[in-house]
């Protein structure tokens, strides 16, 4: 799908341009909570749409009413969204688990802040297991996407209600607070441009030329219970091909740096600085964190080279990296936890003491 | 001897809004009536392509294998949440929730005050019978003070364990709360007065009144380790003063 976009560009906060985004796409029903700092988009919302379309905007009593809301709304076959930040998106997992199961697309967004409990409003990716391994109880995924702009915040919520709709299951934007908070320019999707179909397996009355649809997770006979989960893996296997990324200057590079949303940028610019130094550095940057871009992280991996995965947590995609270097390159890790965003500066002092450790510095 | 079947008076038929599936429940347990009406009634009044059901989690978890209408089981206390979804884009469908006790008045406590409060245009039916049946027989928010379950072997204190919750009252008191009132199933004059309720709420509903609230007191048989007629004999006798079937709210318009 190509997304069609406005000629001019907005000026946009990363939350608000999510939320235009939103609307734009024809969403028939959101249901959230506020919290910081992702409550613009439910603001946004509930000034901009009674004056601009039948959509349902609903403040609802806590994250757990709000993703059921979202269990039925979307289980009747609407195009449906909620958002939250960290531990708002905590309080939904049960209904996630729920909605992977019965196999109801959805949009959520989560605004990721620093944790764990309350924990703080700063930007943090501290739920990137949350995210990427089920989070919920149970065998499920759910597409997770990581904009690292304004402009992506808008664009992956066309392309999170396309995979939704498609595979049948929940799409995640896993966003932080710096990406969610900050001005960009942004060139907004066009309303209308994403289409949509009425889905055959919707609760919305039964008429009498076919049999009840139901939505449901309960399946008490363990062969059937297995042959769920089974068609659920085998769906996920399928989504393999919809793995997104992006690559910087890999090809001759000695030090490859890995990093998702907000550090990517911070990574690009440790890139030129440390390019500007004569390093070698090149950038990869997993754009779908589920289903995670394994294959070009594994064909990167060579035994002259280095990997240094840059998160905002204590470790967490650099467990996917692993997997996919598979022992042939040394895989580092640099993070800031609790708020803290890496400087440039930091990660090029790391850089430059690897480099020096595996003898790269080029003459 | 030559049979004439076509002179056979129909008397009675199950209605088409139930499915052929044999019900799980246990002998003389009250969801099957409860079931039965209330397809009965939407077969009636002729809206089973316009009804959209949620059953909860509990001993009714599978009541969208009984009901043929669309339906969605929902996670344990959030079908009134699950519902206000369907209702909120379907908004000129007929929705109901069907919960049970455990899961109405303890677990989703939050999401049955919300719901009325907001005044949701739908029919909540809410089996009250004291107990958490299908997990075997635990202390339910309205098990009754001093009555022993597995969780409360020496009878409920209420002292330490809360008193049983009466959830019908309470919603009473919101404005969202259009029509509320306690019905059973356990005689053939009180199924006839449930059906009467039922039909009421769904009118009410296609005039988007607000939410319409039925509990229906029943009983639990294999819970309160009795007979059904001892059960239902047990249930007139302790349930009935405590949860005392009746209207708690009706409409000026409805009277």
């Amino acid at each position: 799908m190509s997304i069609q976009h406005d000629e001019s560009p907005k000026l946009m906060k990363g939350n608000e341009a999510l939320a235009e985004a939103a609307i734009r796409a024809n969403m028939q029903a959101y249901f959230g909570y506020p919290i910081t700092p992702q409550s613009e988009i439910l603001e946004y919302l509930t000034e901009q749409v009674p004056k601009r379309s039948k959509a349902v905007v609903l403040q609802a009593e806590s994250e757990v009413a709000s993703i059921n809301m979202i269990y039925g709304a979307g289980g009747a076959g609407a195009r449906v969204m909620t958002s939250s930040s960290s531990p708002g998106f905590s309080l939904m997992q049960e209904g996630i688990s729920y909605i992977a199961a019965a196999e109801i697309p959805c949009l959520l967004v989560n605004v990721q802040r620093g944790g764990p409990g309350l924990g703080t409003i700063q930007p943090a990716q501290g739920d990137y297991f949350q995210a990427t391994k089920g989070g919920g109880h149970g065998d499920y995924h759910i597409i997770v996407l990581a904009p690292n702009s304004v402009q992506e915040m808008a664009d992956f919520v066309f392309e999170g209600f396309r995979l939704a709709e498609e595979y049948r299951m929940p799409a995640l934007i896993l966003a932080d607070g710096a990406i969610g908070q900050m001005m960009e320019k942004v060139y907004l999707p066009k309303e209308g441009s994403l289409p949509f179909t009425q889905h055959d397996w919707a609760t919305t009355g039964k008429p009498k030329s076919r049999e009840r649809n139901f939505i449901t997770s309960l399946h008490m006979e363990p062969d059937k219970m297995e042959s769920v989960n089974l068609h659920l893996q085998d769906k996920y296997r399928k989504l393999r091909k919809e793995e997104r990324y992006e690559l910087f200057k890999v090809k001759d590079a000695d030090i490859i740096l890995v990093a998702f949303g907000l550090t990517a940028r911070v990574c690009t610019k440790v890139m030129d600085l440390a390019n500007e130094k004569g390093l070698r550095v090149g950038v990869v940057r997993p754009i779908t964190l589920y289903p995670f871009p394994s294959d070009i992280i594994a064909s990167l991996a060579t035994p002259n080279r280095v990997f240094l995965t840059v998160e905002m947590n204590s470790g967490q995609m650099v467990e996917d990296v692993r997997l996919a270097v598979n022992g042939k390159s040394p895989v580092y890790f640099r993070g800031r936890m609790g708020g803290m965003i890496p400087t440039p500066e930091d990660i090029l002092l790391e850089v430059e003491a690897l480099a020096e450790k595996h003898n790269l510095i080029q003459v | 001897m030559e049979t004439k079947i076509d002179s056979m008076e129909l008397v009675y038929a199950k209605p088409e809004t139930l499915t052929d599936t044999p019900m799980h429940y246990c002998p003389g347990c009250g969801h099957g009536v409860a079931h039965k009406i209330l397809m009965e009634v939407i077969d009636e009044m002729g809206i089973t392509e316009n009804t959209i059901g949620v059953a909860p989690v509990g001993c009714s978890v599978f009541a969208y294998m009984y009901m043929n209408v669309d339906m969605q089981e929902a996670a344990h206390g959030r079908a009134s949440a699950a519902a206000t979804g369907i209702k909120r884009v379907l908004p000129d469908k007929f929705v109901f929730s069907y919960q049970g006790d455990g899961d109405l008045a303890a677990i989703g406590t939050a999401e049955t005050i919300h719901t009325v409060n907001r005044g949701e245009n739908i029919l909540m039916v809410f089996i009250n019978n004291g107990i958490y049946g299908m997990t075997g027989g635990q202390m339910a928010p309205t098990s009754l003070a001093g009555m022993k379950t597995s969780t409360s072997p020496y009878g409920r204190d209420c002292a330490t364990m809360g008193t049983p919750i009466k959830m019908t009252e309470l919603i009473a008191n919101l404005p969202g709360a259009y029509y509320v009132t306690r019905q059973s199933v356990h005689t053939p004059a009180a199924v006839r007065k449930l059906k009467k309720a039922i039909k009421a709420s769904f009118e009410a509903q296609k005039q988007k009144k607000g939410t319409c609230f039925i509990e229906i007191v029943s009983n639990c048989p294999s819970g309160w380790k009795m007979t059904p007629l001892e059960s239902n004999d047990w249930m007139e006798k302790n349930m009935f003063p405590y949860y005392t079937p009746g209207d708690i709210k009706v409409p000026q318009e409805m009277k």
